[in-house]
């Protein structure tokens, strides 16, 4: 072969081939673009987290726990504040205010503060400068959300608890929060001292301790950890350095990147199919080409070398183009991006992002383009001679079958690569594999079946147009791989997108209890429940909620089981150590079924009916899951701790549980009759209609039990619908550079027949065809492919979401019939402006023009 | 000197066998002009193919100044015409994107003789008249000029021999008669053996030997009108 001569041939080719492969440079640069602008975009974050780790924390170290500080952590507190460090304490609580000046009433949360918290950043208030009033007495400061939600301006009363206060100012930013956090849960600015004179911190009220320290040497705060560390385990809190907390957060971001990543790397691979169509294209064009060559003596990998060094040069100016365009990008994902992140983005070029990006177009540019480069060899001398000659494909080709496998393993490895974790990325790579493949079998049998059903009764262009669809050189499987593949990403997202919100309406909406009510005192239930509509009191369901730790199982404390040391499994130190709210009842949920054991009315289990003899002690039935993490079975004793006092309980079955049903539900339920003497709280779920009758409750509620704290679901949903259209904008934001891939590869796609298509046009003008009859055999054809193609994308799609719906979500699945035929109808509306587009040179064209092969 | 024996191609034709060429025995003296002449599907073009190595035989051999060129395989066949073969085509086959300097350089690059290369590829252009079209694209020239550079191109590597596929087929008889005495003169200068198959009878008059195809044999074989430099006799069953 000669080296010299294809690197000069590739050369001078190119000055005039751009044109042709535009389609081929614009799908590896939208591809390039993606993966760009995600990788630069997720170092952009890493960054900007890390350079504000202390100002995201507010601090250099958090201590944090849900329980109050004991003497022996307060004892640590004051040498650490002693030796000049700053210490500032958060308790935050979740409340009923109530705003007399509107009426309204709501649950937020209530954020109590001593010290100087934050020691790092500034809060942005309205008035500014007014952060520091809400530690006086009679104070509040509040987030913008609470303004509107109880209707009320700056100087207006809040009656949080016990407590009346007055409105100071407004915090329009702390900098610790993340982007989504005030539209999760709003909040309220008191100092400790009112929160204790509010009496929000009842028995059994759930809150979370922090306390902040300012220890900006490094070394000392490490040196604290060192030093306390088993007090603060002890008392089970939390010691989190500032950097700990960044670190965190940005590989949360990571994780999420990685997750978009993959979005982009969908837009690459379309894009790699479209490289693959549109040298498919080049390369017959250049066949005649080729022949010559051969006849002057080329050698067969002469013409190959040639043209993979131009699919090359052209990858790497596409790459190039694509790393332009992603740095663009790059700039726009914070403004789309906003609601999610947890710190103000600073962008910055990332030349790793930049390279990898080059090096990563480059490669699929290669990798896909090899395969119809490969045809180059086959080319024969005598197509010279004879245009009409193809020569004969070689049966057993080594290097045709190299160039798959490598093909397959560039896209696994990518697919691992930019995958969260290699379990997603062999999933991704998995699924591919399966959609290409059906559809690529579709295709194949749509051109076997259409060649025997065409229909022989309709019009002229009818039949031509359907029997396109089996000529030689048809394009039908490729179109049907570009037009299925696209519908099915669409599709998937769409139908897993529309059962996660069924779910949530489900769990939220009509019919579904809607206030959920907690900390209610024995003693004031009746009084609650009498608050109610006389006709909804029946149905309000009360639950008590019973505090208790494990002291025992099987008599060994969690200190030992933590510590043994013989080698079987020990029980995980969450479900050892937590607080548990356990419950008394006589009958199963609505959402839990009964796997092992038996109930107490003597139900059997589903999978182990036995039936344990507690010896007299009560039982408990626990969760399957927190179950199996305690490693407890059947008959085994634990003894809890509640209040101090051991109340020894034999488990005598384990349920299944769906927590996602809105109801109040529990790792363990006790029998009826044990922990009578226990103290507890009751939870209540209540069903209240009308948003009338819901704020007025609240209101009397809030009036006559102030500690008592009613969660209106519905402001939930709202939060969760916030978060998930951040979300959602995020992955449609990337899925157009998806859609614009799936677009090219269409072009591609079309533009392989396309030289047939205006010939064969050209004939039938010339045999008296009117434009409007070579339009209908036009329209035809692309309305054939597009409706089979798209509704085997979508039948695929279904049955992805069908998978992936119940098992990665656990949902049930449904179909959603209308956004199917939203989708089919776009894509199909589509594939026939494309083509027609694509076409409008035939057309327009004068036949006589395109038989003598005049240039366009 | 090319030796063609019981040479035969026959091609699947909607699943039967169809028979082109018919053990057809040819010899061609070193430096002689020789017209393949016949109807449309005599074989003409087939025998061409085969004579020049772009195609396999289904039957007998060809030798090319001693070389038995079914021996060689493909890449070794491509070496051999990139040094002693030359083509000129009926559609010229100029390379679109390339210029007419760099079409008449393809067959010296492809030699991988680059010293003087230029020189002597404007030299060939300028002897066909086109010494001020160098930087012209195929499409920028008529077509008796592109054939004009089809010509500087077959001649570009000094071929020993050059096969010519109708090459005035494409144009009209004035610029077809031009192009044919640039072929002889070349011919005779470069001591070249030429094959031209053609349609064209007076054209075929030309050469020094007129072989004449019919349904895929050698139906006559008789001196031209052209100078009777050599005649060598031919047989075909």
């Amino acid at each position: 072969m000669n080296g010299a001569f294809a690197f000069r041939l590739a050369m001078r080719e190119s000055r005039h081939g751009l044109r042709r492969v535009g389609i081929y440079m614009a799908s590896i640069s939208l591809g390039v673009g993606a993966l760009v602008s995600i990788h630069s975009f997720r170092d952009d974050v890493a960054r900007s987290v890390q350079d504000q780790a202390e100002i995201l924390m507010g601090a250099n170290a958090r201590l944090s726990g849900s329980q109050a500080v004991s003497d022996s952590v307060e004892a640590v507190l004051d040498s650490v504040s002693a030796a000049g460090h700053g210490v500032s304490r958060v308790t935050t609580a979740l409340s009923m205010v109530l705003a007399p000046v509107s009426g309204d009433v709501r649950l937020l949360q209530v954020q109590a503060f001593e010290g100087g918290y934050p020691f790092y950043g500034s809060v942005r208030t309205v008035p500014a400068g007014v952060w520091g009033e809400h530690l006086r007495e009679g104070r509040v400061l509040a987030d913008p959300a609470v303004l509107t939600q109880l209707a009320v301006a700056v100087g207006d009363t809040l009656v949080v608890g016990r407590a009346r206060l007055v409105l100071a100012g407004v915090v329009e930013n702390l900098p610790t929060d993340l982007g989504y956090q005030a539209a999760i849960g709003p909040r309220v600015y008191i100092s400790q001292a009112t929160l204790v004179s509010a009496g929000l911190l009842g028995f059994g009220s759930l809150a979370r301790y922090e306390v902040f320290l300012r220890i900006p040497d490094q070394d000392a705060r490490r040196l604290v950890r060192d030093r306390y560390e088993e007090v603060f385990q002890a008392e089970d809190l939390r010691y989190t350095l500032a950097e700990e907390q960044a670190q965190r957060l940005s590989n949360g971001i990571r994780f999420l990147g990685r997750f978009l990543a993959l979005v982009g790397l969908g837009a690459l691979l379309l894009g790699g199919v479209g490289v693959a169509s549109a040298i498919h294209v080049y390369i017959r064009e250049k066949r005649p080409s080729v022949a010559v060559l051969r006849c002057l003596g080329a050698r067969q990998w002469t013409g190959f070398v040639a043209y993979l060094l131009q699919a090359g040069g052209l990858g790497f100016l596409g790459a190039a183009g694509g790393v332009v365009l992603g740095v663009g990008v790059q700039q726009l994902l914070p403004l789309v991006l906003s609601d999610l992140l947890p710190v103000e983005v600073t962008t910055r070029f990332s030349p790793g992002s930049a390279l990898a990006g080059l090096g990563i177009g480059v490669w699929v540019a290669l990798i896909f383009a090899l395969i119809p480069l490969l045809e180059i060899r086959d080319v024969p001398p005598l197509q010279a001679l004879r245009q009409d000659f193809e020569g004969s494909r070689r049966g057993w080709d080594p290097v045709r079958l190299g160039a798959y496998a490598a093909l397959a393993a560039s896209v696994l490895a990518l697919c691992l690569i930019e995958a969260p974790d290699p379990e997603v990325g062999l999933a991704f790579a998995g699924s591919l594999a399966v959609t290409v493949s059906l559809l690529a079998g579709v295709g194949w049998a749509l051109v076997r079946l259409t060649k025997r059903m065409v229909p022989t009764r309709a019009s002229y262009p009818v039949r031509q147009g359907v029997s396109n669809l089996f000529r030689p050189h048809n394009q039908t499987v490729a179109v049907t791989l570009s037009l299925g593949f696209g519908a099915f990403i669409v599709g998937t997202v769409l139908e897993v997108q529309g059962n996660l919100e069924d779910d949530l309406t489900l769990s939220f909406g009509e019919g579904q209890p809607n206030v959920l009510l907690f900390d209610i005192q024995p003693d004031q239930l009746d009084g609650v429940v009498g608050l109610l509509p006389v006709d909804l009191r029946e149905a309000a369901e009360a639950s008590p909620l019973i505090p208790a730790r494990i002291g025992a199982i099987n008599g060994r404390t969690p200190e030992e089981l933590r510590s043994d040391t013989t080698g079987a499994p020990r029980p995980e130190r969450w479900a050892l150590r937590r607080d548990y709210r356990n419950t008394v009842r006589a009958g199963l949920g609505g959402g839990e079924t009964l796997v092992a054991g038996r109930w107490w009315d003597g139900t059997p289990g589903r999978d182990d009916p036995r039936d344990i003899d507690t010896g007299g002690l009560p039982g408990v039935s626990l969760e399957v899951e927190v179950a199996a993490d305690l490693r407890v079975g059947l008959g085994d004793t634990i003894t809890w701790d509640v209040s101090g006092i051991g109340v020894p309980s034999v488990v005598t079955s384990l349920r299944e549980v769906d927590w996602q049903r809105m109801e109040p539900n529990f790792f363990a339920v006790l029998e009826p009759g044990s922990l009578a003497d226990a103290p507890r709280t009751m939870i209540m779920l209540a069903r209240l209609s009308d948003p009338g009758e819901r704020a007025a409750f609240q209101r009397s509620l809030v009036e006559s039990f102030p500690n008592v704290s009613a969660l209106d679901v519905s402001r939930v949903q709202q939060a969760i619908d916030t978060v998930l259209g951040s979300v959602r904008r995020a992955v449609g934001f990337l899925g157009t550079f998806s859609a614009l891939a799936g677009i090219l590869v269409l072009m591609g796609a079309l533009a392989t027949s396309r030289a047939q298509r205006t010939r064969e046009g050209a004939l039938l003008k010339t045999l008296g065809a009117r434009r409007h009859q070579v339009l209908a055999v036009l329209l035809t054809e692309y309305v054939a492919l597009g409706t089979l193609a798209t509704a085997t994308g979508l039948v695929l799609a279904v049955l992805g979401a069908a998978l992936l719906v119940p098992n990665a979500f656990g949902v049930p699945f449904r179909p959603h019939p209308r956004s199917l035929l939203v989708i089919w109808s776009a894509v199909m509306g589509l594939t026939v402006i494309v083509g027609l587009f694509g076409s409008r040179s035939l057309l327009a064209r004068p036949p006589l023009a395109v038989l003598r092969d005049v240039p366009e | 000197m090319i030796v063609a024996r019981g040479l035969e191609k026959t091609y699947m034709s909607g699943g039967k066998p169809l028979s082109v060429l018919k053990s057809v025995d040819l010899e061609v003296e070193p430096e002689s002009f020789v017209a393949v002449v016949g109807p449309s599907g005599s074989g003409k073009t087939t025998l061409l193919g085969l004579l020049a190595g772009l195609d396999d035989p289904s039957a007998g051999r060809v030798q090319l100044d001693g070389t038995d060129i079914f021996a060689l395989n493909e890449d070794d066949r491509a070496g051999f015409r990139a040094e002693r073969v030359g083509f000129v085509f009926q559609t010229f086959h100029l390379l679109p994107t390339l210029t007419a300097l760099e079409n008449v350089l393809v067959p010296l690059e492809l030699r991988g003789s680059a010293k003087g290369a230029r020189e002597s590829a404007s030299g060939l252009l300028a002897e066909v008249g086109l010494g001020d079209r160098l930087d012209h694209y195929p499409a920028q020239l008529s077509g008796g000029e592109q054939q004009r550079v089809a010509l500087a191109r077959a001649f570009a590597n000094e071929p020993r021999i050059l096969f010519a596929d109708e090459p005035t087929g494409n144009l009209d008889q004035e610029t077809g008669g031009t192009i044919v005495a640039m072929l002889e003169r070349l011919n005779q200068r470069g001591r070249t053996t030429l094959v031209m198959v053609t349609h064209d009878l007076s054209l075929a008059e030309r050469a020094h030997r007129v072989v004449r195809l019919a349904d895929g044999r050698i139906v006559e074989d008789r001196p031209g009108a052209g100078p009777h430099r050599v005649v060598q006799r031919t047989t075909s069953e």
